[in-house]
Order: structure tokens, then sequence, then C-alpha cells
């Protein structure tokens, strides 16, 4: 049954997307947040850090860390005493955390980190794309992606229920477009703190480290063991699936805003033609298929919400029907000429009796402007392959070939 | 004092471990209530095979280089859960952990003043990859990554003054011990712990896998090192060194130290051998000169 | 056994773990020259030197790897290092 949002409009403010972020985690009551600049995360951090100054975050500290990779860290040791823990970073700091990341999820610590999605270097670039989570898929992190600034306000309350449900026990990130979304200002509804303290738990983990129990965490685990570590955190993500659906339906139920669980979708019906893609993109996709469907287009929209862990069935039983799915990917895998999403997507569709043509497009690199010419254009290439088949499986797009 | 160790048997440290009784004598100065984080490394790996661990404090281990962010993290939690107040924290690793790869973590958690106590157990070279050079290695050490040679006396640099570093970020306390004076050792922690702010203390602790001596030597190889001059034995409070262990008017002389060791062997056998033993005497007499041994 | 996620241990199951194998040559007390100074239980690696209740000292040899610090430290040689016979 598709749920609907409605939008309080009394509740309304306009907001910068970072602030709208910073207002979540402040009302997810944190215990410690650390923070490293980098652009264009830094909002985020600067706006916890003046709440804090305001005394507005009680029983939380605020560590201003030497680089992401102990912004990480630190939450490493304040997860591990039973403090929820936040922090934001994106693109270098992302990459920076890498060891960190595998470290936290191996470790259980179900830490929460937005990621305001930026390109990585070199050459370097301080705009928007989505190479640098996407690098991230294997270091067993739950990983949404908002499509406007209030989902990613309101996914942050989502991923704390989750992350740290007793079965899960993994970290996440809310993902969200850099400058499109962390710096833009839009009219959301801040998340109340009353609904939130009741939507939300204290966190009360079942280990901590605490020496009326001393226990030892982090322990090595030698080829006897190390499987089967491996096979748990796999467990919690397949767990995590489920889970992501429940909580965006109870919040739905709580707050009154839905903006899909694995995935969501948009006039997909009666689509032959399906495109697929994740973060704010899913906006103008929008738009287009409005324009197209008056003209009797069947296109439709399968935005990604969870890429980590991988909603394969959600996308096998969205996309059975449809005679061409196109996917649009704001990262590569060098070597590959293609991106994540397509890759992953048909990956799942082999050994099935699914037999639909999949294209892919990357797209938006390092911040390029994806005008809505570009998606018609890609839509019309879709009706070509379902005349004719495909000719290029995967390609990128907006290419300036007299520069190349 | 307390002579209860909170390091239990069963690890499987080599026999002589100076890690162990660094860790042994740390925890008695620091007593039960307390959390722990180590740095990967010896210590680490010999403590806590899973399921098996040594430990009888809470302890955690992340990565290599992090143990002083781990430290911070759990300091500001305890403190946001309103359980900082008994609780002392403590990160304890390995030279490579502290001098190198993770210094960047400890300077900033020793900067933005996090109450703990960081311990270094400096056993002078990478001893879990097996004995590869460190910031800590002294003047001449041969390991096996800064082997003697034809052409080579070792190790070309002498040690990183990490005390000093720690000192100049404004540190409240730092100290210097040896294994061979573990009841100073278990004062200085003790202390360490006892007063507010990040405290330092860094543990002089031979290894006689990597430095080549038998195993019941430990304690006889970390005295001489002090006797000579070669590990001054002081504290530092505010940058101030404050106070400072005699080691009488007749100093052993440094052959007497190096001779005990594999790893400077080849100063004994090698031409131009005297010569670096001289440079290492000059070392040991600057010391002495400085901190009035 | 089920594992623990996180790998997460108990305190203080190493005991499980009789290093007194490990062992070549073992360290047997003369209480006749023991002064009760404790130095031997302070300094041992592996926590293998346990008090009696008349205040002097025997030696664990489930843990004890002999690595002879406590004969060689000894203030009154009341240690020795004996060939374990296996």
């Amino acid at each position: 049954m598709p749920r609907e949002t409605t939008m309080d409009k009394s509740k309304m403010v306009v907001v910068e997307g970072s602030y709208a972020v910073a207002h979540s985690v402040k009302v997810c009551r944190p215990n410690v947040i650390s923070a490293y600049p980098i652009t264009p995360q830094t909002h985020i951090v600067e706006d916890l850090s003046q709440f804090m100054a305001d005394g507005e975050i009680p029983n939380c500290e605020y560590i201003n860390v030497e680089s992401e990779f102990s912004a990480l860290s630190a939450l490493v040791g304040s997860s591990a005493v039973g403090a929820r823990s936040y922090s934001a970073t994106t693109s270098q700091g992302l990459e920076l955390m890498h060891e960190v990341l595998f470290n936290v999820s191996g470790m259980r610590l179900p830490i929460v980190m937005t990621v305001a999605n930026r390109a990585v270097s070199a050459p370097i670039s301080i705009w928007n794309d989505q190479q640098d989570s996407i690098a991230q898929r294997d270091t067993g992190w739950i990983q949404l992606y908002a499509e406007n600034i209030q989902e990613a306000s309101d996914m942050t309350a989502q991923l704390f229920k989750i992350s740290e449900d007793k079965d899960i026990m993994m970290p996440s990130m809310a993902c969200m477009d850099g400058f499109i979304l962390s710096h833009v200002y839009e009219p959301v509804v801040l998340l109340e703190q009353d609904i939130t303290d009741e939507f939300l738990p204290p966190f009360n983990p079942e280990r901590t480290l605490d020496p009326s129990n001393p226990l030892t965490f982090g322990a090595f685990a030698d080829p006897n063991y190390y499987t089967e570590f491996r096979y748990l955190q796999e467990q919690a993500m397949q767990t995590a699936l489920k889970k992501i659906e429940t909580v965006a339906d109870e919040f739905s139920d709580m707050y009154g805003r839905y903006f899909g669980g694995l995935i969501d979708e948009y006039q997909t019906e009666d689509a032959d033609i399906i495109i697929m893609a994740m973060g704010s993109i899913v906006g103008t996709i929008k738009d287009v298929i409005d324009r197209l469907r008056e003209n009797n287009v069947k296109v439709g929209l399968l935005k990604v919400r969870a890429f980590r862990p991988f909603p394969a069935e959600a996308i096998k039983n969205v996309i059975k029907d449809a005679k061409v799915v196109v996917v649009l990917d704001k990262n590569i895998s060098l070597g590959m000429n293609a991106g994540a999403l397509f890759i992953e997507t048909k990956s799942v569709l082999y050994n099935t009796d699914i037999d639909v043509p999949v294209t892919g497009y990357m797209i938006g690199h390092g911040g390029r402007d994806i005008p809505t010419s570009t998606i018609d254009k890609i839509i019309d290439d879709a009706k070509e392959i379902m005349k004719s088949g495909i000719k290029t499986e995967s390609q990128f797009t907006d290419l300036k070939e007299e520069l190349v | 004092m307390n002579q209860i160790s909170l390091l239990a048997p069963g690890h499987s440290g080599c026999a002589g471990c100076c890690d162990a009784m660094a860790a042994k004598f740390t925890l008695m100065g620091a007593g039960d209530n307390c959390i722990v984080v180590s740095p990967t490394g010896c210590l680490e790996v010999m403590t806590t095979p899973y399921p098996e661990t040594s430990w009888d404090v809470p302890w955690i281990h992340s990565l290599f280089e992090n143990a002083g962010a781990v430290a911070s993290g759990i300091e500001a939690g305890l403190k946001a859960l309103g359980k900082k107040e008994k609780t002392k924290v403590i990160a304890m690793g390995g030279d490579g952990a502290t001098l190198d790869i993770g210094l960047q973590a400890i300077s900033g958690a020793f900067e933005r003043g996090h109450d703990f106590t960081y311990v270094c157990i400096d056993n002078e070279a990478y001893m879990n990859t097996g004995v590869q050079r460190s910031g800590a290695t002294p003047y001449n050490a041969s390991t096996t990554t800064s082997p003697a040679g034809k052409v080579s006396f070792g190790n070309p640099r002498p040690k990183k003054n990490m005390p000093a570093i720690i000192a100049a970020h404004g540190s409240p306390y730092v100290a210097t011990t040896s294994l061979a004076y573990p009841k100073d050792m278990i004062a200085k922690v003790k202390k360490a712990t006892e007063i507010e702010g990040p405290t330092y203390i860094h543990c002089h602790a031979p290894c006689t896998t990597g430095w080549g001596f038998d195993t019941s030597k430990t304690v006889e190889v970390a005295k001489m090192a002090v006797k000579t001059g070669l590990w001054p034995l002081y504290e530092m409070e505010n940058g101030v060194v404050t106070k400072v262990r005699k080691i009488g008017k007749v100093k052993a002389p440094v052959e007497d130290y190096l001779k005990m060791q594999r790893r400077f062997k080849h100063l004994f056998t090698m031409e131009g051998g005297e010569e670096e033993i001289a440079k290492i005497q000059d070392i040991a007499n600057m010391n002495i000169e400085e901190y009035g041994l | 056994m089920k594992i623990v996620p996180g790998a997460v241990c108990e305190a203080g199951t190493s005991r499980a773990n009789k290093t007194g194998g490990w062992r070549t040559f073992k360290p047997v007390y003369d209480y006749d020259k023991c002064i009760k100074c404790k130095l031997c239980e302070l300094l041992c690696p592996d926590s293998a030197v346990k008090p009696r209740e008349d205040g002097y000292f025997e030696f664990d040899y489930d843990f004890c790897k002999g690595c002879g610090i406590c004969a060689n430290e000894c203030p009154k040689d009341a240690i020795t290092m004996e060939l374990e016979e296996k």
C-alpha cells in the first residue's frame, strides 16, 4: 500500500539542509559528536557546535578532532562505552576513514554519520557526486541516500533506530548530495523533540566497556573464527533489509512523512521504461516523468534509497515487467566503465527469469549539472533500446568530446 | 602496595616478556576502575586471541594508529553519561604505535586536554612484526630493517624524544619509567592517573626476543640502561623537570649495557666499532649532564 | 559455544591457556633463604608467583614459562632454575 506524505505547512520553516540535519541530530539526543571541517559537510558540525554553545544538547560532549581518521576513531571509544555517537564527513574525509569504517562495523558499533556526498581527488573537486560513499560500500555500513533535505533530516533519526537495533548493531551513513542538499534552503518540518523521544528509544547496548563487568572489545580472530564474524555481519545486514522498511513505516505513522523504505516508486506501475537513481537527481527525474506522462510516454522512476544492504528483491519486483531499465550512477568503477548501481542491478538479475535490458549512464561527476534535457536524451535512448536492443551497455553522459 | 595482577596469566607473550610486565605494573598503579585502550602490537596480540583475553579490566583494541582518539572518545563518552568521575582512562601501546603511526591522534588527544593517561611501552622497535626499526630505535641498533652490515652500523638516528613532545603539548605530568624500577613505575602511573588532564608515562622495556638477551635478563638490561645514563628516569610537571632518579657518582660505561644485547654485537666486532660506542657514550653523557643524573 | 558479535570476550579467560608447557627450566624456591620481599611476585610477567598464607610464595607451574627473571633478580638467591623433567 503506497504511503502518502502530507507536509504540515504550519510547521514548515525554511532552513539550510545542513541545519535540518543538525537539528535532527540534536533531537536524537547524541552523547558524543566528533567534528572535523570539510566542505561541503562543515555547516552540519558548525550548527551542532552552536547548539552546544547555546546549551541545547544535554549530556553531550563535542570533540573537535584533528582529522577525520580520529573523528571516527573517537566514536569507536564513545560508542563502546554506550554513548550515542555521531559525526559527519565527505569525500577525502570519508576516504581517510576507510580503515576505521571496517573496524566500526566489525566491532558492531552503531555509529551514525552523515555523508555530504562529494567527488574525490584527483583532480580535487569540492562538488557533488557519490563516488566517496560508493567507494565504501564493502565496509559494512548501512547506506541510505536522500532525495531532498526533508528526507536527509528524517533519515537521521531512522538510522539511529535501525543501527541500534539489538539484532543489527551496524553503523550507518545518511548520504545527502553535497551542496545540492547540504547548502540548499527549502521549507521543511524540523523533527519534533517529543515525537522523536517516542520514536527513538535511548541507546542501551547489551555490551559496553564498564569496570563492573570488564569485557574485552576488539580481540583478534584466527582462521577458526574470522569467517563466522563476517557471516554475522552479513546476517545483520539482511536483518536491516527488513528493519529499514519497518522503521520507515513507523516513522510515517508517527511523523506523517514517507520517502520510501529500501526503495520508492514513482509512476512505475505500467512503465515500459524504468529509471533507477539515488539521491537528489530523483527530483529532476520526477519532473521529466511528469512532463513525458502528459505525452503518454510510459516512464517511471525506481528510487533506490538503500544501497547497503542492497535491496535485490525489492528492485527485481519493480523492474520485472519493464521493457528497459536505465540506471544512473554518480560514480564509476574505473576499469569496469560502469557505475555501482548499474553493475549491482545487473548482477541481481542473473540467475532469474527476469529478462529485461539494463543500460547504465555515469552522470553528474564532480558536480557536472544534470539538466532535464539530459534525462530526456537518456529516455530517448531507452525508447530506441525497446525497438532495437542495447548497443552500448554503459556510458559517460554529457561528455565534452572536444576536451578529450 | 597492591600486588594483585589485573593481567591474567595464559597470555602468549614470550618468556620474560617486557610488555606483560609493563601492563601489569600499569594496572597496579591505575587500579581496577579503569578502561584500557591498546593499539595494535605485541601486547594486543598476545593478550586477546578470541575468545580468550588476559585483561581483568575493560579493554578495547581498535587500530594501530588511533589509540589516542579512541581514548578521547571513551573519556568523552563517560563524561556525557556521567560516569567519568571514578573511572580512569588509559591508553597503552608500543613505541611504533606511539612515536610513529599513532603520533597524530595522540597529539590531538593531548592538545584537547582529555583526562586520560597514555603509557608508551618502549621496546625500541616493531617487535610484533619481527623487530623492524621505529622512531624509538636507538643509535646503531641493528634491526631487521636497519641491519648492521659491511657499510652500516645499524640504525643511523638517535631516539625521538617523545616525552619532550608530549611535554610541549602542555601536559601536566610526564614521567619516564623502567621495568627495572617497578615500584617507581607503579607510583608514577598512580600519580599520572590521579592528575586531571592528559598525562604521559614512557616506559623503557627491554625485549628479550628483539634485543637478543636471555629471557631472565629483562630487568637486568633495563637496570643497566638506567645505570649508564642512556635511560634517565625523571618526572616533568607542566613542562619542567621536577624529579630525577640519581644514578650515583660512578656511572656504568655504555659498553656494559651494549654488550648484553645481540642488537649491538656488531659494535664489538666491526672495524670502527669503538668510535661508534664512543658516540653512544656521548649520548649517555649528555643525558647525565642535562638531567643531573 | 556461540561467538559474540564484535568478538567481545569475558574477562581473564586466558587462564584456560596453560602456558606452563613452554618451560625448559623451572624455578624452585629455597625457603630457608627467602625473605618474603615479594620481588619475584611483582616482576613475574606471567603472574605465576602466588602468595601462600605463611607469607612465602609458590610457583604456579600451570603458567610459569620458566623465563628465570625471578631467579635472576632474587636478592637472596633463593630461587634456582632446574631443568624441567618431561
